[in-house]
């Protein structure tokens, strides 16, 4: 159960050294990502000018406030509130996420099933498990938003934050196939029949 | 007691900010309990780091979780009280508009199909609002919930038959609880509707995951459905997060009503760890806000 202090854009090797249990600070860039953002990046063929590659996304769709544009904030946006999102609603865009953006890390909540595991394991990522609901506490590892881009889709814009601290989060889903969404799957399924006895039920 | 649209329409927008910021003492009571009981260190851990978001976002006058959620107001009309309905409705809905604008809320209300989101919290027919009635005399109470998506989007109908009996019943919630897996940011409570309509059963596993902690279904039948389903989907071993441990559930809450001779329907719908409300009441005394 290793730490990784982690500054992307990161590598391949990298991202395989990653293993389920390690824990995981990002320092400098996350982007911000979601359904609509999604929808309109890989089903209605719209673009990024972002190089996502290398990078971390976060499901997220920010409260945040308009401002003057300024050093620190020079997209015109202040956080408010940032947190994270359930990861299982866009499962089929973490391939072609990696495919065509090279993203390397997906960090969310809840988790993501076996075509993100795939995907991981062939091209080299990893899903790392922030904790759902403590978006108070996550705002206070955002320093600004740098950057927006498909700002028509807000709050379901791609958004490029400067992050410090951000963590620590568990990875969760690695490159070598393990996942321990699947694990206590597995296992809270094979505890059923005992829940059921419990209740009565024949 | 006479109650004027604009004491609502403020109350409605306080009643939004207050529930975004302030977690119900029930729910804190909630966390301590499970922080103690917990035996898994991992899930023990994730309890701490969501304890200490409460107090982050009291100290930093955030907001507790970035979903807004879907904002639902009850309101409880007591005896004695004049009221306008329909500027009543309407002043819930400039107050949930106001709440959002002036607080920078993020907007999380889009037209189902066009996805449009007008950035007011507000669309057709959302809020939702209900409207029920109370023999408490000259009150009127707002309750108002900023129901997350993550837990919402986990919500099941069964139209059971009598010859399933309340095994059926059993069965669907475990089920449901293994299929929601971390999805819906556990611990949760799980509220579960038993009987009634199809629509009336689903509004009872609202109602039921909504309650306050602590508090037990005044049907004899229905506490004590919830009493063993509670023991039995905390040994799933789901965990805060979906990520393992004995934390799946602060509770199973039950609601039931009478249903038809030849239904058994069941609905759940799961409340989050931000089990987030807020309650104004209005009496001659003035409006006091609490959960």
């Amino acid at each position: 159960m290793a730490h990784h202090e982690l500054r992307p854009p990161i590598s391949e090797a990298q991202v395989r050294l990653l293993r389920v249990n390690d824990t995981v600070t990002l320092n400098g860039t996350l982007y911000g990502i979601r359904d609509a953002t999604q929808i309109h990046m890989f089903d209605r063929g719209r673009k990024t000018r972002f190089d996502l590659s290398g990078h971390a996304v976060i499901h997220t769709a920010p409260n945040v406030r308009r401002v003057e544009k300024s050093a620190a904030h020079p997209a015109g946006y202040a956080p408010v509130c940032i947190g994270t999102t359930t990861s299982d609603r866009m499962e089929r865009f973490t391939l072609p996420l990696m495919r065509e953006y090279g993203v390397r890390l997906v960090i969310g909540k809840g988790g993501l099933r076996d075509a993100s595991a795939a995907a991981f394991r062939e091209l080299g990522g990893a899903y790392v498990a922030i904790i759902g609901g403590t978006a108070a506490l996550e705002t206070t590892w955002v320093e600004a938003i740098e950057d927006v881009d498909l700002d028509d889709l807000n709050p379901e814009s791609l958004w490029r934050f400067r992050v410090k601290g951000f963590g620590p989060l568990l990875v969760a889903m690695d490159s070598h196939g393990a996942s321990l969404y699947a694990e206590v799957k597995s296992a809270a399924r094979a505890r059923r029949a005992a829940a059921l006895a419990r209740l009565g039920v024949r | 007691m006479k109650i004027e649209p604009k004491q609502i329409e403020e109350a409605a927008k306080e009643l939004y900010i207050r529930a975004l910021k302030l977690l119900p003492p029930d729910v804190k009571q909630g966390f301590d309990a499970l922080a103690k009981s917990e035996s898994d260190a991992g899930a023990k851990r994730m309890l701490g780091t969501m304890i200490a978001n409460i107090r982050v976002a009291e100290d930093t006058d955030n907001l507790l979780c970035q979903d807004t959620g879907i904002p639902i107001y009850n309101v409880w009309i007591g005896r004695g009280v004049e009221v306008d309905g329909v500027a009543m409705k309407e002043a819930i809905r400039r107050g949930c508009a106001r709440a959002t604008r002036e607080h920078s809320f993020r907007s999380s209300i889009v037209h189902p199909t066009t996805r449009v989101n007008e950035q007011t919290s507000t669309g057709r027919g959302v809020p939702v609002i209900h409207v029920d009635f109370t023999d408490e005399p000259e009150t009127l109470a707002i309750e108002m919930v900023p129901k997350g998506s993550g837990s919402e989007n986990n919500s099941w109908l069964r139209m059971a038959v009598p010859a399933e009996g309340v095994e059926a019943i059993k069965t669907f919630v475990v089920d449901c609880v293994l299929e929601a897996g971390g999805k819906t940011c556990p611990p949760t409570i799980v509220g579960v509707g038993v009987g009634g309509t199809a629509d009336l059963c689903v509004h009872l596993a609202k109602t039921a995951a909504t309650r306050p902690l602590g508090t037990r279904c005044d049907d004899p039948e229905g506490a004590k459905l919830e009493q063993e389903l509670s023991q039995a989907v905390n040994m799933l071993g789901v965990g805060p997060q979906g990520l393992g441990g004995d934390s799946t559930a602060f509770a199973v809450h039950v609601e039931t009503a009478a249903t038809h001779i030849t239904m058994n329907p069941v609905a759940v719908n799961m409340q989050c760890h931000s089990a987030r409300r807020a309650r104004a009441t209005l009496t001659p005394k003035g409006l006091a806000y609490g959960f």
